[in-house]
Parts: structure tokens; sequence; C-alpha cells
């Protein structure tokens, strides 16, 4: 393997990482607000991440290009999602969670 | 197969999503997961366009790059449709600008929050 | 390793389904579809099916999500139960399944040679497609030139399709006790700004895409059904940003159903005039002197038929949708 290679390899695992640490926030956290953060972290870093490892292996080809093209349109579309998913459910009455010191925990407002 | 952890994780972020998706308990919940289900399957096919050298596949992510986000479009606009009772709008639609004071929660919105 | 990637990702396919029947809310069943959908073309794809996968992800992406929400918004979200005896119903499932589970040992391993679906006419098509043709896409090969007549039948379905929906909530048919009044894509996000701006920006590219996918399908996946239904998403895209009465003005629905049938046609006049060239139905190497370039021309000529129907009649069914009011 090439330091290319290397380079790529590496990449290509913290992306994964971060992807993972998304999905499991996706999963874990306590409302959804929260979850959006956590699932964005997927969206952005996770997914340029794999796509530059991807570029690395790809070279200076037509394959690059098509890469480029769906990172510039992955970094437009997802907050744009996320916008329109925080307004939906914001407009309809859903509020984050908010932290009551007497009870000690998050609670609804 | 230098990218065989990187499909590894996203496979089980989709597994993941697909339980959020599931669980919900908001109906919010599950459109998050669908829209995050959508950025992991255009990493997982464009990943795998590489272990199968096909350069070509890389189309197929680029659609799903393209045109996933009218779905979530699409669910913004049932959403405010059902706000706002289905009244008929005025054609220039200049006035449906909708305030976060307006919104209350006996919309019925909550009951759909919970789902079996 | 991508055999087990496959049978992963299947099994979350199985899962998805569960929970779409699961469902009692409708909406909840509208989201595990989009998430069938992505998983299904993730599939096909890794089975080497790219053409099937870009119709999927063509029309699951975007549009489906749309037609589905805007039903939706035509009903009540809650299912009704009932009405279905669950021990009856119970009892043929697990009988037809449990046939279909001894039908599958039957079956030849996934990607065998000697498969009857790899002796048959498959064969034939691979050498002939490099001989007759010469175009790298098989797929199209098949679809455009040997199965002609069968893509031909699909394009007339599709267009029969939009005329049953049209004839049941189209603009013409009546409209009973539903006054019409707003629904969805009526108004439009026009408040939003970040997603026109993001969505304008976008509709172009859609465009650009459907275009390569048109018209380079004969070297990559796509054709003429994947580029109609991209073109189409980048309309509805365009309806659900600015209202759907911008979006018809791009396009007016007299102009839908004139593209949706002259697709169609322009499909089945290539047929005729081969005919009237001397050949038979459908066989394109009379249209010119050179075999090959006859077929190159053929493919093309049928293909912009295809995506021209396609396009036209999925917008035309948003517009039936769109239009139609709330009980």
């Amino acid at each position: 393997m090439s330091w290319l290679d290397w380079v790529s390899a590496i990449l290509g695992c913290l992306g994964g990482f971060f992807v993972l640490v998304g999905g499991i926030g996706a999963l874990r956290m306590p409302d959804l607000y929260t979850r959006m953060h956590a699932s964005s972290l997927t969206d952005t870093l996770g997914s340029m991440l794999i796509l530059g490892a991807l570029m690395l292996q790809g070279g200076a080809s037509l394959e690059t290009l098509k890469l480029c093209a769906i990172a510039i349109f992955l970094l437009f579309t997802s907050p744009v999602s996320a916008y329109a998913l925080g307004n939906a459910a914001w407009l309809s009455g859903h509020r984050p969670l908010e932290w009551d010191p007497e009870r000690e925990q998050d609670v609804a407002p | 197969m230098i990218f065989a952890g990187a499909i590894a994780a996203i496979a089980v972020t989709m597994l993941l999503a697909l339980v959020r998706a599931l669980a919900g308990p908001s109906v919010y919940d599950r459109v998050l997961a669908v829209n995050m289900f959508g950025t992991k399957t255009v990493l997982l096919l464009a990943a795998f366009a590489f272990v199968a050298d096909r350069g070509d596949y890389l189309d197929l992510a680029l659609a799903y790059a393209l045109i996933n986000f009218i779905g979530v479009l699409a669910v913004l606009e049932f959403f405010r449709q059902r706000r706002w009772g289905h009244v008929p709008q005025v054609a220039d639609g200049s006035d449906m600008q909708p305030t976060p004071h307006a919104n209350d929660r006996t919309e019925g919105d909550d009951s759909r929050a919970s789902s079996p | 390793m991508i055999a087990v990637l496959t049978i992963f990702l299947l099994c979350l396919c199985v899962i998805t389904a569960l929970g779409v029947v699961r469902a009692g809310n409708l909406f909840t069943a509208v989201m595990l579809m989009g998430i069938y959908s992505l998983l299904m073309a993730a599939v096909f794809l890794l089975l080497d099916a790219p053409d099937v996968a870009l119709t999927e992800a063509a029309v699951g992406a975007g549009i489906s999500t749309v037609l589905l929400l805007s039903a939706l918004s035509l009903t009540a979200e809650e299912e009704h139960a009932g009405g279905i005896e669950p021990v009856l119903a119970a009892a043929v499932v697990l009988i037809t399944a449990a046939i279909i589970f001894y039908a599958t040992f039957d079956k030849p391993p996934l990607g065998d040679p000697d498969a009857p679906v790899h002796r048959h006419v498959a064969a034939d098509y691979v050498p002939m497609t490099q001989e007759q043709v010469d175009i790298p896409n098989v797929v199209t090969a098949v679809l455009a030139t040997f199965r002609g007549y069968d893509t031909l039948g699909e394009v007339v379905v599709v267009l029969t399709a939009a005329i049953g929906v049209l004839f049941l909530i189209g603009p013409d048919a009546p409209q009973g006790r539903h006054a019409p009044s707003g629904n969805l894509a009526e108004g439009g996000l026009k408040h939003h700004q970040p997603l026109r701006i993001v969505g304008k920006i976008a509709i172009p590219f859609i465009i650009l895409f459907a275009l390569y996918v048109q018209f380079h399908g004969e070297y990559s996946p796509g054709g003429g059904f994947q580029a109609g239904a991209l073109l189409a998403a980048a309309i509805i895209l365009y309806g659900l940003l600015e209202g759907r009465h911008a979006a018809a003005s791009v396009i007016h629905p007299a102009v839908l159903r004139t593209m949706a049938a002259g697709g169609a046609l322009l499909f089945g006049g290539v047929g005729v005039t081969t005919m009237l060239l001397g050949g038979r139905f459908l066989e394109y190497n009379v249209l010119r002197d050179d075999p090959i370039d006859a077929q190159h021309l053929g493919i093309l000529v049928i293909e912009a038929g295809v995506g021209v129907t396609v396009a036209g009649v999925l917008i035309l069914i948003y517009h039936a949708f769109a239009a139609r009011g709330r009980p």
C-alpha cells in the first residue's frame, strides 16, 4: 500500500467512526433536537471524511468529480433538510427538554 | 478492501437509524431517521462503487444526493397543511407566514406523537 | 463480504416491512416505506443491477414520498382496524409462505452460471449486444432492441395508469362532495427562504443529471424511465417550493397530457416507420444504411419517447393529487 492508500484508509476509518457515533447519538439522545444534533454529525463530518477517502482513491478522474458533486450537494441539502425538519417540529409545538434543578433531570417544559 | 471498516460502520448506523424510525416516538423522529438513512445510503453506494471498482455506480449516489431532500420538504409541506387546517389559500401566499406564537399543543400533533 | 452486506440489508428490509405492516399510523408507514426504498436500491446495486437501482432511486427518493403524502392528506391518518378474519388470514399467509419456502429449495444458487436464466436468452443477448448494437450497457440494448415490444407495452401501461388517475381524481373528474381547497403543494414553501434558495440551486442540476441519464444511458446505468422520473422530481420540487400553480406554469397540464401521450406515440411511430421502410415492427436496422448506426438512432428516439411519457405521467399524477381538495 502506498502512503496515499494509508491516508485514505485512515480517513475512511475516521469517517466510519464519526458516522457510528452519530448513529448511536441519534438513538440514545433524550429528545428530538439533540438527536438532530447527533445526526448532523454523521451528515457532515462523517460524510466528508468518507467521501474524501474515496476521492484519494479515485485520483484525478471523473469519479473524483462525481464525488465532489456528491459532497457539495450533501453539504447543501443536509442542513436544509434539518432546517425543514426542525421548522416543522417547532411549529407543531415540539420543545426541547429543559434542565429542572429541583428534580435534577431533563423535563418537558 | 480498505473501506471495509467504513462500510461496516455505515451498515451498523443504518440499523441504528432503522431502530430510531421504528421506535419514534414522535413523527419527527421518524422523519429524522429516514433522512439519516438517506445520507447513509449515499455513503454506502459511493463506497461500494469503489469496492466493486465500477465508477458508473456513483451515478446512483449522485441521484440520491440530489433528490433525497425532496421527501423532507414534502413532509414539511404536509405538516404545514395540517396546521393551517386546509383553508383555501390566497394566490400570492404572502400572508402565510406562520409565527412561533401561533403554535399550541392542541392541534393534534401530540396525538400523533405517540404511536403503537 | 458483499454477500454478508447484502444479507444484512435484506434483513433490514424484512424488519422495515414488518414495521410497515405493524404501523397503525399511516404517516409512519409512509416514512418506513421511504427507508424500504433506500434499502432496496442499495440491495439492487449490491446485486449488480445498477439500472434497476437507479430507477428505484429516481422514483423512491422523492416522488413516491410526495405522492404518498399527497394521498395521505386526502384521507385519515389512522388505519381502521378490523374487517379481516385474523385466523383465516393467518392460515392463508402461513400456507402460502410454506409453499414459497418449499419452492426456494429448487432454486439454483445465486450467480450459478448453469441457472436456467443464464442459459436461455441471456446467453444470446450478451454477444448479440456487441455484434448488432455495439453499446456497452447490455440492459439498454435488451430493453430497447431485443425486447422493444415489452418496453412499448410498459410505456403504454404507464400511460394507462395516468389516464386512470386522471379519470378518478383529475381536474376534470367529478368533484362530488369534495370541495376544492388548500392541499399539499397548493401554497408552497414560499416563506422558507433557505429551502427556496437551495432548492432553486438544485433544480438545474437535477435537470442536467436527468439529461445525462437520458442520453448517456447506452454507456452507463440509466435510460428513459430513470431520466423521466428525475425530470419529474425537478418539476415537483419546484411545485413544492413555489406552489402547484407555479409548477403548472412551467409546463402546462395540457402540455403534460400531450407529452404523456406523445412519448408513447413516438415509440409506436418508430415501429410504424420501420414497417413503412420495409422492415418489421421496431426493427431499427432499416432506419439507416449502417445497421449499427440505425440501432443507435432507434434506441435514442425510443428512449426519448419513454422519458417524455414517464416525466409527463408523473407530473400529471402529482398535479392531480395536489389539486384535489380534502373531504
